[in-house]
């Protein structure tokens, strides 16, 4: 995603002059060497300074650019918070915070490297956009649908390496709209985020066993949530399973509980999340999401209905 | 850059400070509370910057750009705008009130507010994001920031003055409200090591000048006369409550309104002397 990231702002930058972007002293950002070479001067490294890449980009936007900020996702929205909300949110100024390695990607640096609850505290803000593409194909189109916005967006990503889901996707990107990426008809797994790589391995699984068809929906709009969408899929599926890497509080499967509450739905809701929790466990990334009770496993059970 | 085109008129300045002045004591008194103190001790700043330093555009606008980092002082920058009849009189009357659309912070979007401020610490970021692009996009613009002296005591300002020399904002202007009060008590006391602040700021890269804030003409010349070869920064020596003898230095003048004898005194001291 990483990579994906720098090559299209790098498209961008070509069609939207103003772009500029603001990178707080991360690796990741060496892979925009193109973007550099074509436009040096709108590039920029400020170093280990947060809340003046925040208010740089705040004040380049209240002249008339579209800035990005761009770090490790706990250091993009947790350190310049007040920033993000003052500067950004209150004024409505069209600035995209992209934060790598959401949730827990970097699951051998430990609990101040990951970024679990950041769907829930960007979500709260009023103004803010939060987008979660699953993959680098869809993260492609959600760059692209910044430039549309008037005001700010919080842009989760992966890392590196995400496998593509969405080359055969049934539905388009739109903004705001939740995407059909695989047809299914017996029960629907809504999430965000590189995370569907295992609802897509969940699916297959469940398909070779019980036959039937699993669809997979990717819900990379969190705020404004597509509320008419999802209520659809609610009186569409008898169940419906919301699969996020991100803690259980105040998130999408919340929502969907809500949403089914509202539209007095019958269809069974599973929701799988990471925990509330802060876990010190160092290692492969499948290791930690393990001990956060997602596994391949967990997830067919809520497939199966054998987990409400 | 271009030379700053307007004449200062000194007289001029010292009448409309203290015309200003009455003005706000008058909104006050008709307040439970205000930020008196600390609108009274930067508004020889305000005035002379919207009056003398900021330049114009062709169609009368601002060219230059304005933040009130010290958006508790946004009363001054309200009674600066009235004077320039870019908010009207109705507007100042009905300070703080639901009939009216300013309150005790600058709201971006209002005319003549150019950025939403009130929570110390964001001004000089902003700014500098401005100044930034200006770099950028090759803009002849000046942003000119006013801070307190309290707001120093954020990290987020010390981030700034060690990135704008490094950048190169040489369009970038700040001002310090040096007026040792803050909400709690003196500046110099609950933080003595922030003095003496010009050599901090020095030592970062900044070009410094240390002036009399209620002394426009020196603070005209200050700033009219810097190299632009680095940012620039102005500390401001101040009197919290200038102008009004029983309000100056005094702590419980941060955040308060006068009696009606308060009022009638302040009123007095106040007067045009011709």
């Amino acid at each position: 995603m990483r990579d994906t990231f720098s090559r299209v702002l790098h498209a961008v930058a070509k069609a939207v002059p103003k772009v500029f972007i603001v990178v707080a002293d991360i690796s990741p950002a060496i892979s925009m060497g193109p973007f550099r070479a074509e436009f040096a001067e709108r590039f920029l490294n400020v170093g280990v300074s947060e809340q003046s890449m925040i208010s740089l980009c705040a004040g380049m936007a209240m002249r008339g650019c579209r800035p990005f900020a761009y770090t490790i996702a706990p250091f993009t929205i947790y350190r310049p918070f007040e920033q993000i909300r003052v500067e950004l949110c209150y004024q409505n100024l069209p600035v995209v915070l992209v934060g790598t390695g959401a949730g827990v990607t970097y699951s051998t640096l430990g609990g101040t490297h990951n970024a679990f609850e950041d769907v829930a505290v960007m979500s709260s803000l009023p103004n803010m956009s939060v987008l979660a593409p699953c993959d680098p194909k869809e993260l492609e189109a959600a760059v692209w649908a910044c430039m549309t916005l008037n005001g700010p967006v919080y842009l989760r990503l992966g890392k590196a390496g995400e496998p593509v889901l969405t080359e055969e996707a049934p539905e388009p990107f739109q903004f705001g709209k939740v995407r059909c990426i695989k047809n299914g008809s017996d029960l629907c797994i809504l999430g965000y985020g590189p995370i569907l790589s295992l609802a897509w391995e969940a699916a297959r699984q469940y398909e070779a066993r019980q036959g039937g068809s699993v669809a997979i929906y990717s819900a990379h709009t969190l705020k404004p949530l597509d509320t008419a969408g999802i209520t659809r899929l609610l009186s569409r599926f008898r169940r419906v399973v919301v699969l996020e890497e991100h803690s259980a509080m105040h998130t999408l499967g919340g929502q969907v509980k809500q949403l089914a509450w509202d539209a007095r739905s019958d269809a069974t809701i599973a929701t799988l999340t990471l925990k509330d929790e802060f876990i010190h466990l160092y290692g492969p990334k499948e290791d930690l999401l393990r001990a956060h009770g997602i596994t391949l496993e967990s997830l067919l059970a809520c497939c199966q209905g054998n987990v409400s | 850059m271009n030379p700053i085109p307007n004449r200062f008129d000194l007289s001029a300045s010292q009448a409309r400070c203290r015309r200003m002045r009455r003005r706000i004591l008058g909104i006050a008194r008709n307040l439970t509370a205000l930020h008196i103190g600390g609108s009274f001790s930067c508004l020889e700043v305000v005035d002379t910057l919207y009056h003398g330093l900021m330049r114009r555009a062709e169609d009368g606008r601002f060219r230059d750009t304005f933040i009130l980092s010290k958006g508790h002082g946004a009363i001054a920058q309200y009674a600066v705008l009235e004077e320039l009849k870019i908010l009207n009189p109705e507007d100042l009357d009905r300070y703080c009130l639901p009939s009216g659309r300013l309150g005790t912070h600058p709201d971006r979007g209002l005319p003549g507010i150019e950025a939403s401020t009130g929570s110390l610490g964001h001004g000089l970021g902003m700014g500098g994001g401005m100044a930034l692009h200006d770099k950028v996009f090759r803009e002849d613009r000046v942003t000119y920031v006013v801070m307190s002296d309290g707001e120093l005591q954020e990290g987020s300002v010390w981030e700034m003055v060690l990135q704008a020399p490094a950048l190169r904002l040489n369009t970038l202007v700040a001002f310090v409200d040096s007026n040792n009060l803050q909400s709690m008590g003196f500046t110099s006391e609950t933080h003595p090591n922030l003095y003496p602040i010009k050599d901090k700021l020095v030592s970062f890269g900044w070009e410094v000048a240390v002036v009399d804030g209620h002394d426009q003409a020196a603070i005209f010349e200050a700033v009219s006369t810097r190299s632009g070869e680095a940012p620039f920064f102005v500390v401001c020596n101040t009197t919290k409550g200038k102008g009004v003898s029983y309000m100056e230095n005094q702590l419980m003048w941060h955040y308060r309104s006068p009696n009606a004898e308060e009022y009638q005194q302040a009123m007095l001291e106040l007067a045009d002397r011709e």
